[in-house]
């Protein structure tokens, strides 16, 4: 449905995006992720064609962005835009939600129908008589996201939808954007630094890294299965090696990294040099050699850092190379860990993701 | 000394009294400038809209123009649609010199580029991404350009007082185009000038009177409407 296709931008001498190619299909909800300032508000940018591509080209129904200004505000009819910072419109809050319908000439039993309707979508019952410029940012983003669905859009673009909410919030938003997708079909195409949004909300995720595409998937080749070093560290991947294959037994694989053998599930030929990665959540610790695990690799070693994250305890292990670990911190209490504790880094041989390097 | 006081007196008496002369040129010089702020207003908004949302070659230059403009003598604003005006001119035909409203005319040209250039300067004012946000909402040029200038209103209001105050408060234009004629096209600032020379101080202290409550009128609009 929406085609970019070596799309590059630049604002005056600044390159903001570079060679940009993909395919967002209709009912999708498509997700960006990447730190800030990477040029996904100038994707959504282009999506809404506020801006034209510099070069490249972008198709919506296989026809072309650049187009007169009419038929750009028919595209612009059939998408909302939430912006990550959105504006409030004088007036109060029923004026700002009902603009776009008044755009569209609805007549006014319509309007107000269907404001209200949109306001109770977002919780934002009894607030249509509210001055919009007085409200919090919260209550604004949920104005904006009630202002957006209230011309009820083929394509929904949100920038950082819930940037500004707090959690409960955040899970009301999460949800109703589920259930226009499902409800409605909505095709749905949002930006977020937060990679768990965006593996909770998203059909295919694009990971967008130094003003263009490092990798489009499912969450699970993204998060598990990076494409390279930079997309890798990005969605956490935080255990990243170079070794080489010293010998591959129908598919599993031992892989040299600087003189630590580990075992994985690769097709990758002996003496192939490749890049090893697998997320601190694959690895579990254990106190004694456990003869039991179905784990290929348990590697001895000392623990020499702990950091605690929330319910979760993020370790660094000195195992001839350095692992990072993520247990629940229950875990870590049941079986006594601490810093200098000497333990086993048990994971499976297709917890280990492996790319073969470019020569 | 004594003169200015009595005169002062007597201004106030002749204000009390609600002389029916001081009444008749206050509300001639009210019609005259409201009219001019009006016409000015339905021709400067659109341009300065115009101006504000479209790109063209020597906009710049354009804007200095007119913010050159808003010091535009009011002699030189007489004088020019004197000449517009009088019986060789091009629009002689019309016979509008020394009526009132050819005095708007006047007044009008005076404010359309003080009133343009607050319409420029208000229409600024609002945040780029209102813009964004107006336009992605599906709006057509004209729909865009219309709700900005709504957003703008306030502001804008504020230039179109501004531009009343400088229409009410001008001689020059009103003196060579109206020509002062008693009854017909005498107003508050050229019935000042006539009857101090002719020492008639009460009755031009009067009308001072009047025309700084009038200013002090304005200001106060101008503050409360900044205030929104």
């Amino acid at each position: 449905m929406i085609e970019f296709s070596h799309v590059s931008k630049s604002f005056g001498e600044k390159n903001v995006l570079n060679d940009l190619t993909f395919r967002i299909e209709k009912g999708e909800i498509f997700t960006f992720i990447g730190p800030s300032g990477t040029g996904k508000t100038t994707i959504l940018r282009l999506i809404n064609v506020l801006e034209l591509p510099t070069s490249g080209s972008i198709l919506i129904d296989g026809k072309d962005t650049r187009v007169s200004e009419r038929d750009k505000v028919a595209l612009r009819r059939r998408m909302s835009v939430v912006f990550q910072k959105p504006a409030a419109l004088r007036g109060n809050v029923f004026q700002n939600v009902a603009l776009g319908l008044k755009f569209r000439n609805t007549q006014s039993e319509e309007i107000q129908r269907r404001v209200s309707e949109a306001l109770g979508l977002v919780g934002l019952e009894g607030y249509a008589e509210r001055k919009a410029t007085t409200l919090s940012g919260g209550e604004l983003q949920r104005v904006a996201i009630a202002r957006a669905l209230v011309t009820k859009p083929e394509i929904l673009l949100l920038d950082e939808p819930t940037a500004n909410l707090d959690p409960a919030s955040t899970e009301r938003i999460e949800n109703l954007i589920l259930s226009l997708s499902e409800k409605f079909g909505t095709t749905i195409i949002l930006s977020t630094h937060d990679m768990v949004q965006g593996q909770r909300l998203a059909t295919r995720i694009a990971v967008i890294l130094n003003r263009t595409l490092g990798q489009v998937g499912d969450s699970h080749e993204i998060f598990y299965q990076p494409k390279n070093r930079e997309v890798a560290r990005m969605v956490g991947v935080d255990n990243i090696f170079e070794g080489t294959v010293v010998s591959n037994d129908a598919g599993l694989a031992t892989i040299d990294i600087n003189g630590t053998p580990v075992i994985a599930t690769c097709s990758h030929l002996q003496g192939s040099r490749v890049t090893v990665y697998m997320r601190p959540e694959d690895i579990i610790f254990l106190v004694g050699k456990d003869g039991k695990s179905s784990a290929r690799n348990e590697l001895p070693g000392t623990i020499t850092r702990v950091t605690p994250m929330g319910p979760n305890m993020k370790m660094k292990m000195d195992a001839g190379i350095t692992l990072v670990a993520i247990i629940t911190r229950r875990s870590y209490d049941e079986l006594g860990l601490s810093k200098g504790a000497s333990v086993y880094a048990s994971f499976k041989a297709s917890a280990i993701h492996v790319v073969k390097n470019e020569e | 000394m004594n003169e200015i006081v009595d005169g002062f007196i007597q201004a106030v008496e002749l204000i009390v009294s609600l002389d029916p002369e001081v009444l008749e040129i206050t509300a001639r010089s009210l019609l005259i400038s409201l009219a001019a702020t009006a016409v000015a207003a339905l021709i400067a908004i659109p341009i300065g809209g115009y101006i504000h949302f479209r790109e063209f070659g020597g906009k710049r230059g354009l804007v200095t123009i007119i913010q050159t403009l808003y010091a535009l003598p009011t002699v030189i604003a007489g004088l020019f649609v004197f000449l517009l005006l009088s019986r060789v001119g091009p629009l002689g035909f019309l016979g509008l010199l020394f009526t009132p409203w050819g005095m708007v005319i006047g007044q009008t040209v005076l404010v359309v580029p003080l009133l343009v250039g607050m319409t420029l300067i208000a229409l600024s004012g609002v945040e780029k991404t209102i813009q964004d946000e107006v336009i992605s909402l599906g709006a057509t040029s004209s729909q865009t350009i219309w709700t900005i200038v709504k957003e703008a209103r306030f502001a804008i209001l504020g230039g179109v007082i501004l531009g009343f105050g400088r229409a009410i408060s001008e001689v020059g234009a009103a003196m060579i185009i109206g020509g002062n004629i008693r009854g017909y096209t005498r107003v508050l600032t050229t019935a000042i000038a006539l009857e101090t020379s002719m020492g008639n101080i009460a009755f031009s202290i009067a009308l001072g009177i009047i025309l700084l409550a009038i200013a002090l009128l304005v200001t106060t609009a101008l503050f409360l409407v900044q205030e929104r």
